[in-house]
């Protein structure tokens, strides 16, 4: 359990890792500004100071990132090769203003879409990765969104490699109606067909994770992550105070609490992902095991 | 007037049949089996096994109650996760005897709630749905009234799913949507037309095999029994597939949806 305590910081700690900070929408990173306040601490710092202890602030609050920086952190240098990178969002049930949305969303964060997948080495270990992205409409999970993590298992199942997986969304995209909830099956068969044939699924719960990818793929690892403070939950939070006219108990819904109900195997800070994912993936090596 | 909302209004209304109903009519000598064998029995899911025309078959309906107090008894319809939790439990059950399975849907959704969260909803949900994909039983969901979100695909991952002609299913409710999108859930009318809602939309747009039409829907026998001879002739059908195909089928079956 040693290095556990080394990759893992102290519970305690990790608390610090404010609430408030955590809730969805709050501004975390703007890239073109020289100086960042932390919305945990109040303190400002230069942005490269921030950039380069991986967008973690010195208090422990974790920025939200983009998913080729997550990609950069995780993945061996030139090891990430992108596949099913062509597949854009469909506007399958044409909703008014969705398509100058996506065009719009495209132009300001940079990113084609809201999850990022293909394969890597992590440490030397093989494997398959999905990202999502959180400035790209909060991550939330349409046709492109669902038929990439939905390939992207499809090729680990074929191949026989791990999937890591880094989830980060709003949940369902509303824009694409009923078509976007139907996704949550289709991912959830993928996830089926590649846990039934032996394979390794891990992931990753970053800030936030909700709604429809809580209720499929987010929660259907083998083992789960979360980094700190990350806001997971199912129903929105407000939407839970607002309907019930109940307290919610402090903490409510941040990663430490998943663990504390059980729903979470461990926090993750993102200085210890990379290790952590190496020796899980080390551990599972389908030619150590009995 | 937006038809799409009209269909919303009658979806919820409170005169429609519930599971209950459904339940009695189309099928006999139904046992309730309670409880998730976890934590708790939630009472707006109600199941159990019962015979469809000599058939056993498994019976699972998210009940809203036909009255104040049943409403308040099933929770309006909201099921928390060992609702979900005890869905699955019947399922396995049902697989195991090689019983088929019926799954009435009617839900604004799955409960929001303190509880709820704590006791993992989302990993609830989550797990109905990879696991119904695998269920070696064919399973039939009908959408009876709302379809709502994630807390009705919970118990509609199936090799087919109908809907009742009034019936919605939507990833969002309209006023939700509408307060997204406008900060404004007065705009539910509109919210509802975009949204493509209705069993209409949904047959249209390839995500449901059949609707089910409501002509005789105050006539209770007639009705229920056209859908008794419905779900006894599909299940003949999905009953004479290997195993493997039938899986198979359920797998493209949702595969195929935003491809």
């Amino acid at each position: 359990m040693a290095f556990l305590n080394f990759i893992f910081q102290p519970k305690n700690e990790l608390e610090d890792g404010g609430r408030e900070a955590g809730l969805p929408g709050v501004q975390t990173e703007e890239p073109e500004e020289t100086e960042i306040t932390c919305p945990n601490c109040h303190k400002s710092f230069p942005a490269s100071r921030i950039d380069s202890n991986m967008h973690v602030c010195q208090c422990g609050y974790h920025f939200r990132i983009n998913g080729r920086t997550r990609i950069s952190y995780i993945a061996d240098e030139g090891s990430f090769n992108e596949l099913f990178a062509d597949v854009r969002s469909k506007d399958p049930i044409q909703f008014p203003g969705y398509e100058k949305k996506l065009e719009a969303t495209r132009a300001a964060s940079g990113c084609e879409e809201a999850v990022i997948t293909g394969t890597a080495k992590i440490n030397g270990n093989d494997c398959c990765v999905f990202v999502m992205e959180p400035f790209f409409m909060m991550g939330s999970m349409g046709t492109a969104v669902g038929e990439k993590i939905t390939s992207i298992f499809e090729y680990a199942t074929e191949h026989r490699l791990p999937v890591i997986g880094f989830t980060v969304s709003g949940g369902a995209r509303m824009q694409e109606g009923l078509v976007s909830l139907m996704q949550m099956a289709k991912c959830s068969g993928a996830v089926k067909r590649h846990s039934d044939a032996g394979l390794l699924y891990v992931t990753v719960l970053t800030d936030p994770t909700t709604g429809g990818v809580t209720a499929s793929f987010a929660m259907e690892g083998d083992i789960i992550l979360a980094e700190p403070g990350a806001t997971v939950g199912f129903a929105g939070a407000r939407v839970i105070e607002q309907t019930t006219r109940k307290v919610l108990p402090k903490g409510f819904q941040t990663a430490e609490f998943l663990m504390e109900h059980g729903f979470v195997d461990n926090i993750a800070p993102r200085r210890g992902q990379k290790k952590i994912l190496q020796k899980i993936l080390e551990m599972h090596r389908e030619e150590d095991r009995a | 007037m937006s038809i799409a909302y009209e269909k919303v209004q009658i979806a919820r209304g409170n005169k429609r049949p519930t599971s209950a109903d459904y339940i009695s009519h189309i099928f006999t000598d139904f046992i309730e089996l309670h409880g998730d064998r976890r934590f708790a029995d939630d009472t707006a899911i109600v199941g159990g096994i019962a015979r469809l025309s000599g058939m056993p078959v498994t019976v699972i309906g998210i009940e809203k109650g036909r009255n104040t107090k049943e409403r308040m008894q099933h929770a309006f319809g909201a099921p928390n996760p060992e609702g979900y939790r005890k869905a699955l439990r019947l399922m396995k059950q049902a697989e195991k005897f090689k019983r088929p399975v019926i799954c009435l849907v009617d839900t604004s959704g799955a409960y929001c709630g303190i509880g709820a969260e704590e006791r993992g909803q989302g990993l609830a949900i989550a797990e109905n749905l990879m696991e119904m994909m695998t269920l070696k039983t064919p399973v039939i969901s009908i959408v009876i009234g709302e379809g709502g979100s994630g807390g009705a695909l919970a118990l509609a991952v199936a090799d087919e799913v109908w809907m009742l002609e009034n019936s919605i299913y939507s990833v969002i409710s309209p006023e939700g949507c509408a307060s997204i999108l406008w900060k404004d859930s007065a705009k539910a009318p509109a919210a509802a037309d975009c949204l493509k809602l209705t069993a209409q939309d949904s047959l249209e747009n390839h995500l449901i095999e059949r609707i089910i039409p409501e002509d005789d829907i105050e006539n209770g026998d007639f009705f229920f029994l056209e859908i008794k001879k419905m779900l006894e002739e599909k299940f003949e059908e999905l009953k004479k597939i290997p195993v493997d195909e039938l899986l198979e089928n359920r797998y493209q079956r949702f595969r195929r949806i935003g491809a």
